[in-house]
């Protein structure tokens, strides 16, 4: 059981274990850019202008959001309503037996169990936000060495690779890969994460006859609303994000944030 | 048509097929099924990250009757990765169960469904991409019996054939991913019965007696190829073409089963031997593994096979 004390203890431990990952906290820009959509209904445009923003270079840990829970106990396991997070909320973490040094590799692993609720109010509560599904997608085209991966880039070889490798609990520490063009880590190969609008494929027409999900990404039509064939990788990603709810809570489902540039001028 | 009781249905790993279905009026039926992401080899040395309902290629077998209304549970063990549903063959209704059961990782979907049509029926993942999940193992049978029953046989067994693309060559060692551009050209590096090389074969052989009729329930995952389904040294006497519930032919030696699709096949076995079940397709089973083994015991009749009688010179 957690208790607020465990939390206390803990969280003093992660500052001082997460200061040595340089990458905590650490924010890059994206410029201004389009993004193609792979998924997309026939009324849809076929690319998105995506305003510069700021990405979080890694998902948030577990060590971050012990932090986060210090200071919002509302949002602890005990605390928190049935409808903002089911009953497998924050199960990695509680699992461990908070009162005893957590491992290191614990507090860098990306928090997973996490409700849409609880992200989407981790973000706010820094200034930042959830991303949206095309600022995601656009940041996570990017390969190693450019911004936007070609049809037979490795990466998607990469991706695919990782469905074919059974999770391993705890998850690898984040910041283990190759940063990408942008310098951000682990929007591959790690976890899923969730966005704003996770379920846009499911509502963005008012008619689910017409173009919804049940005639786009099952069996018969699946192939009508792609875009690129190949892009598999892709697929399994709209597909997962449609079969969640805002308060699911899933062993390899985690989030990072984004932020808006400054009205005028500035830094962040 | 009257819904009388509730019972679970049991539900079986192949070979095994669940018993015949004894009562004669339709009740509620309970399915659990599982999905489980599992690694395991498909050769010796060459591991596989199998996706599939029930833990096993194919996906466990259920029985079940002409006018049952089926309870479907469908659960995603949180470990997985990934979002699985069910399209089962055997339901009238849109996507055969498919959007009703999307279900993320940790989660459980229910539906129900009238069983209206008897026959046999494959259910497989209809998640986007249908193909990977297909191709990942994700497929098994479903038997609605007709209402006046099967006729009784001696033995049953349950054989599914499926291909697997894999990135190494075949025979490559170590872990090996999905290959999609194999997949997408059709070009297998596997084919084969229940899910594994030599899955039917040595003590996993089927057993059966000499004087015995047997009934296989065939299916054909996929998610590419058609089978040639054959039994080398036998013939048989009944086929249900494409798993329909009334056996329409007698006296077949091969009988196609398309992807998605199944077929019924009996037959008396007469005398003891080693019968091989392969893809008459023939180059995939002696390169790809589309080979099972029926070994029949009891005793040798002279007049139906003999046997190497003599061996003689020849010198035309």
């Amino acid at each position: 059981m957690l208790n607020h004390y465990s939390f206390v203890f803990v969280t003093t431990l992660i500052l001082n274990l997460s200061a040595e990952n340089s990458n905590t906290g650490k924010m890059v820009y994206l410029p201004n850019g389009v993004y193609h959509p792979f998924f997309k209904n026939s009324d849809d445009f076929d690319s998105i202008r995506l305003q510069a923003f700021y990405m979080d270079v890694l998902p948030v840990t577990n060590g971050d959001f012990l932090d986060f829970l210090k200071k919002h106990p509302r949002w602890q396991k005990n605390s928190v309503k049935p409808i903002f997070a089911d009953s497998l909320y924050l199960k990695a973490l509680s699992s461990h037996n908070l009162s005893e040094q957590p491992e290191k590799e614990l507090i860098q692993s990306p928090l997973t169990y996490v409700s849409w609720f609880a992200s989407k109010d981790y973000c706010e509560c820094q200034g930042k936000r959830l991303p949206t599904t095309a600022e995601w997608e656009y940041a996570a085209q990017a390969g190693e060495s450019e911004p936007v991966s070609s049809e037979n880039s490795p990466l998607f070889r990469r991706i695919l690779f990782w469905y074919s490798q059974p999770t391993v609990f705890p998850l690898p520490k984040t910041g283990s890969a190759p940063p990408n063009y942008w310098g951000i880590h682990d929007l591959h190969g790690l976890i899923f994460e969730w966005v704003a609008d996770f379920n846009s494929a499911l509502f963005s027409n008012d008619s689910r006859t017409k173009g919804g999900l049940e005639s786009s990404l099952f069996c018969g039509s699946g192939n009508v609303s792609v875009t690129d064939l190949k892009n598999y990788a892709a697929y399994i990603r709209y597909a997962f994000r449609s079969s969640l709810k805002a308060s699911y809570s899933i062993s390899n489902l985690g989030f990072r944030c984004v932020k808006d540039l400054p009205l005028q001028g500035g830094k962040i | 048509m009257e819904i009388r009781g509730e019972e679970t249905a049991l539900l079986t790993d192949a070979p095994v097929v669940p018993p015949p279905i004894a009562r004669k009026h339709a009740t509620k039926v309970i399915v659990h099924l599982e999905v489980r992401e599992v690694m395991k080899e498909i050769t010796d040395g060459v591991q596989y990250m199998f996706w599939t309902f029930g833990g096993s290629v194919p996906g466990k077998f259920i029985r079940i009757r002409e006018g049952d209304m089926v309870e479907f549970h469908l659960k995603n063990h949180p470990d997985n990765k990934l979002a699985h549903n069910i399209d089962l063959h055997a339901v009238s209704g849109q996507g055969g169960g498919a959007a009703a059961t999307f279900t993320a990782p940790g989660h459980e979907s229910i539906f129900s469904f009238r069983a209206i049509n008897p026959g046999l029926f494959v259910y497989h993942c209809a998640s986007a991409p249908v193909g990977m999940h297909i191709a990942n193992g994700m497929y098994g049978l479903i038997l609605v019996e007709p209402l006046e029953g099967l006729p009784k046989v001696d033995k049953e067994f349950y054989v599914m054939q499926g291909e697997f693309y894999t990135s190494g060559k075949y025979g490559q060692k170590g872990l090996q991913p999905f290959s999609q551009d194999k997949a997408i050209e059709e070009n297998a590096d596997y084919v084969v019965f229940n899910g594994a090389v030599n899955a039917l074969t040595g003590d996993k052989s089927l057993q059966v007696n000499v004087g015995e009729t047997v009934r296989l329930y065939l299916g054909n995952g996929g998610p590419n190829l058609v089978s040639s389904f054959h039994v080398i040294g036998e013939i048989f006497d009944l086929v249900y073409t494409e798993g329909g519930n009334r056996p329409n032919q007698t006296n077949v030696q091969t009988t196609l089963i398309p992807a998605g699709g199944s077929s019924v096949v009996e037959f008396k076995v007469d005398v003891p031997a080693t019968y091989i079940l392969v893809d008459h397709s023939i180059f995939r089973t002696f390169n790809k593994e589309a080979l099972g083994m029926l070994k029949a015991e009891g005793k040798e009749d002279k007049t139906v096979y003999s046997g190497r009688l003599e061996d003689k010179l020849y010198t035309p």
